[in-house]
């Protein structure tokens, strides 16, 4: 079904590069030289827009509209003619795209110093961003000489407050789990593996690595486990909360099927919960069964949706004997799930951090855990709110991809992505040179990082813990009195 | 949390105690005597052999890498959980979640299974899971079964329904043979029952049923007496026709 | 308007402290002319006084020094007490009207002694008995606020300028081995006392110059430790994570001070690896207690003073010796004042706490 045109204008000399770089058979050759546009395959991924010498190329929202209604929009229609046609759930990618849901971080204002306390410059004076993430116990012990004992279980420690999240390797091509895990390392702060195991060729990466264990238990092996620094216990995702995943067998193929120890063709199914998971307490006993297995050596992360309930299953982790609980929001990413639970299930992780802090605080437990925040944090503005309202970490999936050359067209479920990402084509994923992607996300994360700084000093905080939780920081507008109290903040003026 | 489990070594006299971290001292043939409710035993062992009498609590010889696990009583829920090789050898009965996940090596109960028994058990290359229940196995058996065999003999149930209600939902690659010739109920029609041929027995099951008889020191033929059924997924009806991209 | 408490004030401020090793009891005269020399660091709108070794005659009662804003308030508060403390003696505390200081509320000293059924029930130390008393009526009674609830110690705090908040308390005729004082500069009214420093809970006082820049995220730290922070005050919250790590950690003062003002990463990296380790453990274990932005504190605490400044020493902060008598302040005018030529003078390094205690053979 046609959703954008594309179009040409007379700067076009025909070198075709926009033919070989369209993965998606929108742009072909057509005789002599010239060009035949399938506009219905068109995803606008932008990449023959890039790509093109000339800058001869554009791709327009396709100006034939469908007869206005306001109460059946545009791809209200579009849907139900699919669906009519297909008889299929509706499939997408990427985060939520519910327009009437607020972000609500572009409606958090930060604080600065003005004459009371000084603003720091971050170039001059010491500016700190390192976060230890991990269980911290309840007291201090000394030993018999009265001197402090090292009571503390093992601590992920980042030198910024920015992670890359979980993207599978099967969802992603295993040059983007290269470009994660070599700019971990450079950076000093983690990667995730996400559920499809981790491929041989990035073990070295052992400790920027963060291992996942998801309900189909993929690559899942005694050597996996203990190739990482920590390991994360996927309980849901905020792209798709109470939903399971399917990779289809068209993309097990060569390395994935090894590394996912699927044999190839044969989809991978991950089930909807771990079937050894029913209640809280079996939780406990996957993470003690975990540390077992790890010989208590490294932290346990327990990753859950932002769902309505959140706050109480926060706590019921935090007392699970987890390390450390990921917290992933409505608009978190995805390379594949229904529609319908991605843009209507969960709540954004603005709400989810700050009420999780809260309770958390209220139960007396939140020095306890660390909190990791994701799904949806586009630049170092929502990091930096996202840390005032409680997290101690945020992790970025979308914006890394994004530092690789991803446009968002979300059609990484269809397996083509034209920028060598969401796809395991040998052709396409030879697009990413993996040393410059990790370059990319190098810069990118070093960037956030001054900025980070920069908001700190101007708020004289020269340390990040300071920052986490304070939310005096933080002012409202635009936001109704409910929602100011589920944040925990003021309005602007107050 | 951690501890050091009290273990009596095989050559060791009952009432001889010692004390030792299994991780440190390396691993030996070991018997624990008087287990009850212990989570955890056989965590990740990679080879050695544990000897358990009593009742070892859950998540016992989860992530299993190749060590042995006998236990002369009943195990508890989520036995074997992610197991990837060796053997757990239950002589009673196991609780529910039996083997979820299990990416290789071999689970024998002797008695029954609880519900959801071998679910999304894999198979890859030379890694197969097996899992042989003696008994009957609860309902959900092979739920999303992704590779590996599953057999179960119903000894003693002879006549009666050896697997609860949906058997084998979900499952998408992989082997559940009963010895039976009664369908499970309400089998679902994205798979396919099919009667195993002599041969069949002979190559792929008997080795199996002899492994499993003689760690049991009962009779082989016994175990493979009778006719099985096969169930394994219609690879016709793919879950990628129920998506529509948009 | 609303009270301070309703809405959160910034202030800059001016501190000073002395103190007797020997134990010997000074008066008033002293801190009063000392805090007076900073005159123009305050603004009138907050001064007080800390005291230890004022009440040797009731050292073993707890001396709770009591604001109250009306006498139902006085009434509701002394049902509290009689419930759960014996009363040794109560009276208010004798004050002489000056113009300079208005809006006084009713004050009242009280010592007092848990019930001994009531504290062995409760299975609390007496400490800790004490201190959830005082901040449930902070916390639940209207128009009651407990200045201090330490043994042989006092606060006297006032809205004004310090030197006369000296003389309205008449803190000439006291005579204690430890005075702290404080001259406060806040941005607005207070609406009330109960936002003057010094802050107090137990023996411990706190009197700080500065304004942190960490406040919230150490406030809802501490408040999941039983504290409720009443006055969103700096001082207040300090006060607490200090009562906090020491009392209930077990943490000393200087193991306080590095993690309040814990050295930055690129300073513990340097260190020695025992020590290396001993600071990073601080730092990770109690992370949300390092207090970002300038400060400068003097801490009292039975038999000894603490004087801390922030990592960055953002604020002033002097200190001197001379003989036996030790002084902190944030201008050395306001010492010298009071010592012309002491024995040695010096101005701490930040995060480096200094800490006095009494010699052994001054017996108290």
């Amino acid at each position: 079904m046609r959703r954008y045109r594309i179009r040409k204008d007379e700067s076009c000399i025909s070198c075709l590069r926009c033919v070989s770089e369209c993965s998606f058979g929108a742009i072909e050759k057509g005789t002599d030289r010239s060009l035949v546009f399938h506009h219905d395959k068109c995803t606008d991924c932008q990449r023959c827009v890039s790509f093109c010498p000339t800058g001869a190329i554009y791709i327009m929202e396709d100006e034939n509209r469908f007869r206005q209604n306001s109460v059946f929009r545009e791809d209200d229609i579009r849907e139900i003619l699919l669906q009519a046609e297909t008889g299929g759930v509706l499939l997408s990618s990427m985060g939520a795209s519910g327009k009437s849901v607020p972000i609500y971080f572009d409606k958090l204002l930060l604080n600065a110093s003005q004459v009371t306390n000084p603003s720091i410059d971050p170039l001059r004076e010491p500016m700190e961003t390192a976060v230890f993430l991990g269980q911290r116990p309840e007291g201090i012990q000394r030993d018999q000489n009265g001197n402090i004992v090292d009571n503390l279980p093992p601590h992920l420690e980042l030198k910024t407050p920015i992670m890359f999240s979980a993207m599978s390797y099967g969802a992603i091509s295993l040059n983007v789990h290269k470009a994660l895990a070599a700019a971990a390392e450079e950076l000093g702060t983690y990667w995730n593996t996400g559920e499809g195991g981790l491929h041989e060729s990035l073990y070295p990466y052992k400790e920027n690595t963060i291992v996942q264990v998801a309900s189909g238990r993929f690559g899942v092996h005694g050597t996996y486990l203990n190739t990482a620094a920590a390991i994360e216990i996927k309980i849901g995702q905020g792209a798709k909360p109470g939903i399971g995943g399917h990779l289809t067998g068209k993309k097990i193929i060569g390395d994935v099927s090894k590394t996912r120890m699927v044999p190839e063709g044969l989809d991978a199914i991950s089930p909807a919960p771990h079937h050894d998971i029913y209640s809280i307490e079996d939780l406990a006993q996957l993470v003690m069964s975990i540390k077992e297995a790890t010989h208590y050596t490294k932290p346990v992360i327990v990753k859950a949706a932002a769902v309505h309930n959140i706050a109480p299953i926060a706590s019921g982790i935090a007392r699970s004997g987890a390390d450390i609980i990921s917290i992933d929001g409505y608009r978190g990413g995805t390379g594949a799930a229904p529609k319908r639970i991605r843009d209507n299930v969960g709540i954004p992780i603005e709400l989810a951090i700050a009420a999780v802090d809260q309770r958390l605080r209220e139960e007396r437990i939140r020095d306890r855990v660390s909190i990791i925040a994701s799904g949806g944090i586009r630049n170092s503005s929502d990091a930096v709110k996202a840390i005032a309202l409680g997290a101690d970490a945020v992790s970025i999936g979308t914006a890394a991809l994004c530092a690789l050359g991803c446009h968002i067209c979300a059609s990484c479920h269809t397996g083509r992505c034209a920028w060598g990402l969401a796809t395991q084509d040998p052709v396409l994923t030879g697009r990413l040179d993996p040393e410059k992607g990790a370059a990319r996300l190098v810069n990118l994360v070093n960037a956030w990082t001054r900025e980070i700084k920069e908001i700190m000093g101007g708020m004289g905080i020269n340390s990040i813990e300071a920052l986490k939780g304070n939310r005096l920081a933080l002012r409202g507008v635009d936001l109704n009195a409910k929602e100011l109290e589920v944040l925990g903040i003021g309005y602007a003026g107050e | 949390m951690r501890k050091n489990w009290k273990f009596l070594e095989s050559d060791m006299q009952e009432n001889e105690m010692k004390e030792f971290d299994i991780r440190k001292d390396g691993h030996k043939e070991i018997m624990v005597t008087d287990c009850l409710g212990e989570r955890y035993i056989g965590c990740g062992m990679k080879d050695g052999i544990l000897h358990i009498k009593g009742t070892p609590g859950n998540a016992l010889a989860s992530y299993l890498d190749g060590g042995t696990v006998y236990v002369d009583g009943n195990a508890q829920d989520a036995a074997a959980d992610t197991m990837n090789a060796g053997l757990l050898a239950i002589k009673g009965s196991a609780g529910d979640a039996l083997a979820y996940g299990m990416r290789g090596g071999r689970v024998y109960v002797l008695g029954d299974a609880g519900y959801r028994a071998g679910v999304h058990m894999k198979a890859y290359e030379d890694k197969k899971s097996i899992l042989v229940i003696g008994g009957r196995a609860g309902s959900f058996l092979g739920e999303y079964l992704a590779g590996g065999i599953i057999i179960v003999l119903g000894l003693g149930c002879e006549g009666k329904s050896i697997t609860g209600y949906f058997c084998g939902n979900g499952m998408y690659a992989g082997t559940i043979y009963l010895r039976t010739d009664k369908v499970p109920l309400n089998l679902s029609d994205k798979l396919i029952r099919r009667n195993v041929s002599n041969e069949e027995k002979d190559s792929i099951l008997s080795p199996i049923i002899s492994d499993y008889a003689s760690v049991f020191s009962i009779s082989a033929e016994d175990c493979l007496k009778g006719s099985f059924i096969a169930i394994e997924a219609d690879r016709s009806k793919s879950y990628s026709q129920l998506y529509a991209a948009v | 308007m609303k009270k301070e408490g309703e809405v959160r004030i910034s202030s800059g401020c001016a501190i000073s402290g002395i103190f007797c090793r020997d134990g010997r009891r000074i008066t008033g005269e002293a801190i009063k002319k000392s805090i007076a020399v900073m005159h123009n660091r305050s603004n009138g709108l907050g001064g007080g006084f800390a005291a230890y070794g004022i009440y040797p005659q009731y050292k073993d009662y707890f001396a709770l020094h009591i604001f109250y804003e009306s006498q139902a308030a006085r009434e509701e508060t002394e049902r509290f007490l009689d419930k759960r403390f014996d009363i040794i003696n109560l009276s208010k505390i004798p004050v002489r009207q000056t113009p300079r200081i208005s809006d006084a509320p009713l004050i009242w000293r009280y010592f007092i002694t848990p019930l001994p059924h009531l504290l062995q029930d409760s299975q609390l130390d007496e400490d800790e008995y004490t201190s959830r008393a005082t901040i449930r009526i902070n916390d639940s009674i209207t128009g009651a606020y407990v200045v201090s609830c330490g043994k042989d110690m006092g606060v006297f705090k006032a809205v004004g300028y310090p030197e006369d908040v000296a003389d309205f308390y008449r803190i000439e005729e006291y005579e204690g081995y430890s005075w702290t004082a404080h001259g406060r500069y806040p941005t607005n009214t207070p609406g009330w006392w109960a936002g003057s420093h010094p802050f107090s809970l137990l023996d411990l006082t706190v009197v700080h110059n500065g304004e942190i820049s960490s406040y919230d995220a150490n406030r809802r730290a501490v408040e999941m430790y039983g504290y409720s922070c009443n006055l969103l005050t700096d001082t207040e919250v300090i006060t607490y994570i200090l009562d906090y790590l020491t009392r209930k950690q077990g943490l000393s003062l200087k193991e306080c001070s590095e993690v309040i003002a814990a050295p930055f990463w690129t300073t513990i990296s340097i260190k020695d690896e025992e020590e290396k380790k001993r600071l990073s453990y601080l730092r990770k274990m109690f992370s949300s207690f390092l207090i970002t932005g300038p400060f400068s504190i003097l801490v009292g605490f039975r038999g000894g003073m603490m004087a801390l400044n922030d990592r960055l020493k953002l604020r002033s902060l002097v200190a001197a010796e001379k003989g036996n008598t030790v002084y902190f302040s944030s201008e050395e005018a306001a010492i010298r004042v009071i010592e012309e030529n002491p024995d040695r003078i010096w101005a701490p390094r930040g995060g480096e706490a200094v800490i006095v205690t009494l010699d052994k053979e001054a017996g108290r």
